[in-house]
């Protein structure tokens, strides 16, 4: 299993903080599971249709999203981040 | 030296500058960072990421110690709901001289603001509330820290 997790109005569109997906084969690219996510539509297709809005970490460090998933066990995807 | 919390409670400036001072260096830069109150501004929400961000912070620590000869680094960032007039972030550094504890101090706070897991979003009087955008000018400021192209 993977857990996916979600922040700031990413998680609010989807409305889940986290949740936990069959683990895709380990050269699925990042892309290509935001691509899957956003094919269930709803709040996922609304907050992943922009691709350039969103960020992602793999097990807590910034991967880009032609990034193969590997054996990751922790995606998080979220907006750029505003700190400071 | 260096330490960094992420945190709901607010910080004594005073103390944490105490601190930086009794480090044996010679000059001590900080920056502090308030939530602005305009615009009917009611409260900023601080969201992050807690598994990743202690760690993701301390990374950017470590770079400003690679890049500066520090003798110590005290970042604090909080979280959670604040309201106009609040402090958000401290970051204070201290060195031998002067140059090395304002660059870094100016390093950090700008890798802050770009590659810690933060995010805000603004709640104002009238109920709207609208999570803050990352502005192109932050990356900007970040960029100018890379490392010159050979």
């Amino acid at each position: 299993m993977l857990t996916i997790l979600y922040f700031a109005w990413v998680r609010e569109m989807i409305g889940l903080d986290e949740e936990r997906i069959e683990r895709p084969s380990p050269d699925t690219t990042v892309a290509d599971l935001i691509d899957a996510l956003a094919d269930r539509g709803g709040g996922y297709a609304e907050a992943l249709a922009d691709r350039a809005r969103v960020r992602v970490a793999m097990d807590q460090t910034f991967v880009s999203l032609d990034m193969p998933v590997g054996e990751a066990r922790e995606l998080a995807i979220f907006p750029p981040v505003t700190g400071g | 030296m260096s330490r960094v919390s992420i945190q709901e409670e607010d910080f004594d400036v005073a103390a944490e500058l105490a601190a930086l001072e009794a480090s044996g260096g010679g000059g001590v830069a900080s920056f502090t960072g308030i939530v602005r109150g305009e615009g009917g501004l009611t409260a900023l929400q601080l969201d992050h990421y807690p598994a990743m961000t202690q760690g993701q912070v301390e990374r950017i620590v470590e770079q400003a110690q690679e890049r500066w000869p520090l003798l110590a680094v005290r970042v604090i960032h909080r979280v959670g709901r604040l309201g106009p007039g609040e402090r958000i972030v401290f970051v204070g550094t201290a060195s031998r001289h002067r140059t090395a504890a304002l660059e870094s101090c100016a390093f950090l706070i700008d890798w802050l603001k770009s590659a810690a897991p933060f995010w805000k979003k603004e709640h104002f009087a009238d109920g709207v509330s609208r999570w803050v955008e990352a502005r192109a000018e932050d990356e900007v400021q970040k960029a100018r820290w890379d490392p010159p192209v050979a």
